[in-house]
């Protein structure tokens, strides 16, 4: 079974982001740009069940500008065999990610994709859902537990209040929460070894898929901050500050 | 037109969110229907009935909506949707889980998360966890919605909507739920609570957690909540989370107890009225957001604290 794992080049985790003067979104020249930290997760994943026996090829895909290259060479060093770029410079939103992975779904056949439950950039957290609409294949989100067997994945579910079991007859979609598992750091070796594995590029316009934004961002501001506050000395002086002042108790 | 709220509930109860998401879909403009799709459902959708605001209740009872799979709730929706403007849904883990599978079966695009209406096709909503705010007009004939509750009042009470029946559609044989291991709990929940204890790193390990902010939690009659590092750690089971990848409240009162303020737990809670911060690290950063600090050492001053409520 081969599995797919979609991967997004994403502003770095430990960034901090700076809305640009002119309101038309966030500065991203020369800032640090990682895989999406809950991709690594599907990464790990996809590669935990390759060892375990139960997949056959790991290929990772990403959707973007030229420099995607760069995490799908980092999924390929963590372990992935090989690598698809869906290349575009267009403003690519969750529907129309959706759709040029279902093409290459077509393509690839494969019995089990593994996304991310959510990039940290749009915060959307749509894609592998839409994803799983347009193949007609169920889906397993905010996976914290992935186990295969007979034909089904039975996933371990973060939801509101605790935890829930879904089984879902494969082919399907997991997406990937935190606590899913840690993923591994590529070694030195790995990471010359992923120079040589293969690399597809492909386009938009060759899978056949339309990629115009249906949302246009108007503007994009900072958030209101919160002023300061005080530091009290005390237990005494908070209590009397959350009784008199605040009102909260 | 009119706008479809879909109920995100447990068949007896509406879960916390629904009628922030009413409140929502009020501003969009237009008669408010809401869908309670379940099994033995008949409690649900009388709560929802009695929300002001609400137009008429269309309840879809049938065994294959007990577990609110998406698989077979999202063509019920879908044949729906076409006579509605707006598809609105709480941003909760059934909600998520669910909206973009109905956006992509309508071809639409989805909007996550929004905290503001500022017209019937351009809504607010929180980027890069938070930290960015993006002003985003739909151009699609269905407005594909989920709704962070923490942007929107909950509508009162004091409706009577009218109930109508509405025929449901095949099990999808796609997926089963086969096991529940809910957090038990006799504290409010979460995404609910007026006030919030929240625990972090500082706190050292499981049982100390419990010993020192239970206490408080218990004076208070406030929810636990915690950081992804305590989550991390093993302190606490996952549902506890407050941040980007967990839950997004805004309490009354939310106590932060040895939490550094990572950028990611900050986007979780610093829309709550009122944060106390008790660190004893000085330059700790959720001092920066918090209205009362306290510099020192959690172990004395929580109980101290406990104590003198």
């Amino acid at each position: 079974m081969k599995i797919l794992v979609p991967v997004k080049r994403v502003i770095d985790y430990n960034v901090k982001v700076r809305v640009k003067a002119d309101q038309t979104g966030v500065d991203l020249a020369n800032v640090k740009m990682s895989m999406n930290p809950f991709d690594e997760i599907s990464v790990e994943e996809a590669l935990k069940l390759k060892e375990a026996g139960a997949a056959t090829e790991v290929v990772a895909v990403s959707i973007g500008v030229t420099q995607c290259q760069e995490t799908l060479r980092t999924a390929m060093a963590m372990g992935a065999d090989r690598g698809i770029l869906v290349e575009s410079s267009a403003d690519l939103q969750p529907l129309a990610v959706a759709k040029l992975l279902k093409a290459l779904c077509d393509k690839e056949a494969p019995g089990l994709v593994i996304l991310g439950k959510q990039a940290i950039d749009d915060d959307s957290n749509q894609t592998g859902q839409m994803l799983a609409a347009l193949l007609g294949w169920p889906q397993a989100t905010f996976a914290s537990k992935v186990t295969l067997a007979d034909g089904n994945a039975s996933v371990v579910r973060e939801v509101d209040g605790g935890l829930e079991t879904v089984s879902v007859k494969l082919p399907a979609i997991v997406t990937t929460d935190l606590r899913l598992n840690t993923p591994r750091y590529a070694t030195l070796p790995n990471i010359m070894k992923a120079k040589k594995k293969p690399l597809d590029v492909v386009t938009p316009e060759s899978l056949g898929v339309d990629v115009t934004p249906r949302l246009t961002t108007l503007k994009v501001v900072e958030p209101p901050k919160r002023k300061g506050g005080v530091m009290v000395p005390d237990v005494a002086a908070l209590v009397d500050k959350l009784k008199n002042e605040a009102k909260v108790l | 037109m009119s706008i479809l709220v879909i109920a995100d509930h447990d068949n007896a109860h509406l879960k916390p969110g629904v009628t922030n998401s009413i409140t929502a879909a009020s501003k969009c403009g237009g008669d408010i229907h809401v869908l309670v799709a379940g099994s033995g459902c008949g409690a649900a959708a009388a709560a929802v009935a009695a929300v002001s605001g609400v137009a008429k209740v269309l309840v879809a009872d049938a065994p294959q909506y007990a577990d609110g799979l998406a698989e077979n709730l999202a063509p019920l929706v879908v044949g729906l949707a076409k006579g509605y403007s707006h598809v609105l849904v709480s941003a909760s883990a059934f909600g998520k889980n669910l909206m973009p599978r109905v956006a992509a079966l309508l071809d639409v695009a989805q909007v996550s998360d929004i905290v503001a209406v500022e017209s019937a096709d351009t809504f607010v909503r929180p980027i890069y966890a938070g930290n960015a705010f993006a002003t985003v007009k739909s151009s699609d004939a269905i407005k594909c919605i989920t709704v962070r509750a923490t942007g929107f009042d909950a509508a009162a009470g004091g409706g009577s909507a009218a109930t109508e029946n509405i025929a449901a559609g095949a099990d999808a044989g796609l997926s089963k739920v086969t096991g529940r291991e809910m957090t038990k709990s006799d504290r409010p929940q979460l995404a609910a609570a007026k006030r919030i204890v929240s625990g972090g790193r500082g706190l050292g390990d499981g049982d100390k957690y419990r010993a020192v902010l239970e206490p408080l939690a218990d004076k208070l009659g406030a929810a636990l909540g915690a950081s992804r590092a305590a989550v991390d750690a093993g302190f606490v089971p996952n549902d506890y989370q407050v941040g980007q990848t967990g839950k997004i409240v805004a309490p009354e009162l939310y106590i932060a107890v040895g939490i550094s303020g990572a950028i990611q737990h900050l986007a979780g809670m610093k829309d709550s009225k009122v944060i106390v911060a008790i660190n004893k690290d000085p330059e700790a950063p959720i001092f920066q957001v918090a209205d009362y600090g306290l510099v020192g050492d959690l172990f004395n001053v929580v109980p101290e604290l406990t104590a003198a409520l």
